[in-house]
């Protein structure tokens, strides 16, 4: 009998779940360790606080997803030691692996920047990548009538790093469409040179902060905050006050991740780019956003990575080279506000270019610009995501990035 | 790519003037960057920075951030505002000859 853990059952962790267990015989014994009871559809946390999508739209039971065969253990991890190839869970029950997976995500960390985490946080300071926090800011927006409306993403990398620009665009809109535009300023604060800080990307949307009025702060490092006087401080010294502050935290891998060595300076998981085996462990793997993969960290990129995941481990619990390479590829919407969004689609080596996706030359979906068929192609997302991508089936897009399509050359 | 010339050579570089091969880089042609951006004299504070910069990004071909310079170079971000005024993590990957510190999109 042969042992398969997988730590976490998220996006990555589930789908490794369902294709794993469909492709292993039966002597090997697989289990899936999470310490939450309910699955979130992380991607609908945008539209909560905008009213668009309730809070019962994004949350199922973890277990309906788990495929028969799959022992599910509901249970917080207190340790991982790779060198005994055991996992310790908070009740103190030991668990023995011969391969593991970690799928433990990344996670918004206030804690991580001074004054961030005070008593304000849920009342003057916001975040909408967290359940709780969407639906707090939700009602906070429905009262919020006037003022400075900050937008702050602290440091990169984040989950979803298009996020909040999308929060900024639909903020705008959602301002407008309530009356309220006229008397609320929007500032996107960011330690990026720019909103847009690819060239092409750059060239074609460069404008959309001032079409959109919004301010833009580039180069802010967050040192502190103090949520007394309601200001942003950065390490240079520089303050931007603000009435309603919506943080995009520190995002911060497994505490357990780091203790048992196998992270970076964000306790994401060191692996090969192409294969994700841990660059320390010949017996681990890292999926998702629990990675320190160079690309986006999304639900997209999980997706597409399991394609190149699943043959390579089968092969390699054989003894066999894993002949599959992951490209970085990654596939983003981008909500932009009144109903449209736009479409990025790159990998570690091509920045996002226009074009047509999935069909070159047709489409239905445009890149690198707003079209309303880009916005109902991100709402129909929500049902492929619990129907078909979590439970492992075969979605028809291809798992590499394709130059066809695309306009080369572009500028 | 464009292709510019610095210090009499030519380098390749982005379209903000980044390098953007690794190779083309030199410890001279870090002062003639340096002078570039207003920095005048490099110094030996300066030298740790671009060095850590250097090894991190040939060992996992990426710039460092802020954060990996202060937990795994252990140069506090204060003091990098310091050495690399207003935007460091833009200042020191240029003079380092590295790509910029950029976001997906």
């Amino acid at each position: 009998m042969k042992r398969l853990i997988i730590l976490g059952a998220g996006t990555a962790g589930t789908m490794a779940a369902n294709k794993l267990r469909e492709q292993l015989d039966d002597d090997w014994e697989i289990t899936i360790v999470d310490q939450d009871e309910t699955h979130y559809y992380q991607p609908g946390y945008l539209f909560i606080p905008f009213g668009s999508y309730a809070p019962s739209d994004v949350t199922k039971t973890k277990r309906e997803f788990i495929p028969r065969g799959v022992n599910y253990v509901s249970a917080t991890i207190a340790k991982l030691d790779p060198e005994a190839d055991s996992v310790t869970l908070d009740n103190g029950t030991e668990l023995g692996y011969d391969y593991l997976v970690i799928a433990t995500g990344t996670h918004p960390t206030p804690s991580e920047t001074p004054g961030l985490d005070s008593p304000e946080y849920g009342k003057t300071v916001h975040d909408f990548y967290t359940f709780e926090g969407a639906v707090a800011l939700r009602d906070a927006l429905a009262t919020f009538e006037s003022g400075r409306f900050v937008i702050n993403l602290i440091e990169m990398p984040i989950k979803c790093p298009v996020a909040p620009l999308e929060f900024a665009f639909l903020a705008e809109a959602y301002f407008t469409e309530h009356g309220k535009r006229d008397n609320v300023e929007i500032v996107y604060v960011t330690p990026l040179d720019a909103a847009f800080t690819k060239p092409v990307a750059a060239r074609h949307l460069g404008s959309m902060f001032e079409d959109r009025n919004i301010e833009l702060v580039p180069d802010f490092y967050l040192e502190r905050v103090d949520a007394e006087n309601r200001k942003l401080i950065s390490y240079d010294e520089r303050e931007v006050d603000y009435d309603l502050l919506v943080t995009v935290p520190v995002n911060m891998g497994a505490t357990f991740v780091q203790e048992a060595g196998l992270g970076d300076e964000m306790n994401h998981v060191n692996v090969d780019h192409y294969t994700f085996l841990s660059t320390d462990y010949d017996n681990i793997f890292a999926l998702g956003d629990a990675a320190n993969l160079p690309t986006s960290k999304a639900g997209s990129v999980a997706h597409f990575a399991m394609d190149v995941f699943v043959p390579n481990f089968i092969n390699y619990v054989q003894g066999l080279p894993m002949r599959e390479r992951f490209d970085g590829h990654a596939n983003c919407y981008i909500e932009t506000g009144y109903n449209k969004a736009m479409l990025i689609d790159f990998n570690y080596t091509t920045e996002p270019l226009p074009g047509k996706y999935p069909i070159p030359g047709i489409g239905p979906f445009s890149l690198l610009k707003e079209t309303e068929a880009n916005h109902w192609g991100k709402l129909m997302f929500k049902w492929m995501y619990w129907n078909m991508l979590l439970r492992g089936k075969n979605i028809p897009v291809p798992s590499h990035m394709m130059m066809a399509g695309k306009e080369r050359g572009a500028s | 790519m464009p292709v510019t010339t610095i210090a009499d050579r030519e380098i390749h570089v982005d379209d903000d003037g980044f390098l953007t091969e690794f190779d083309e880089w030199d410890e001279g042609l870090a002062a003639t960057l340096a002078s570039n951006i207003g920095i005048g004299e490099l110094t030996e504070d300066h030298w740790k920075v671009i060095t850590f910069l250097r090894s991190d990004f040939k060992e996992n071909g990426e710039t460092p951030t802020l954060r990996r310079v202060s937990t795994v170079g252990e140069i506090a971000t204060k003091s990098l505002f310091q050495l690399f005024p207003k935007k460091p993590a833009r200042k020191m990957s240029y003079v380092a000859g590295l790509q910029k510190p950029k976001g997906c999109i």
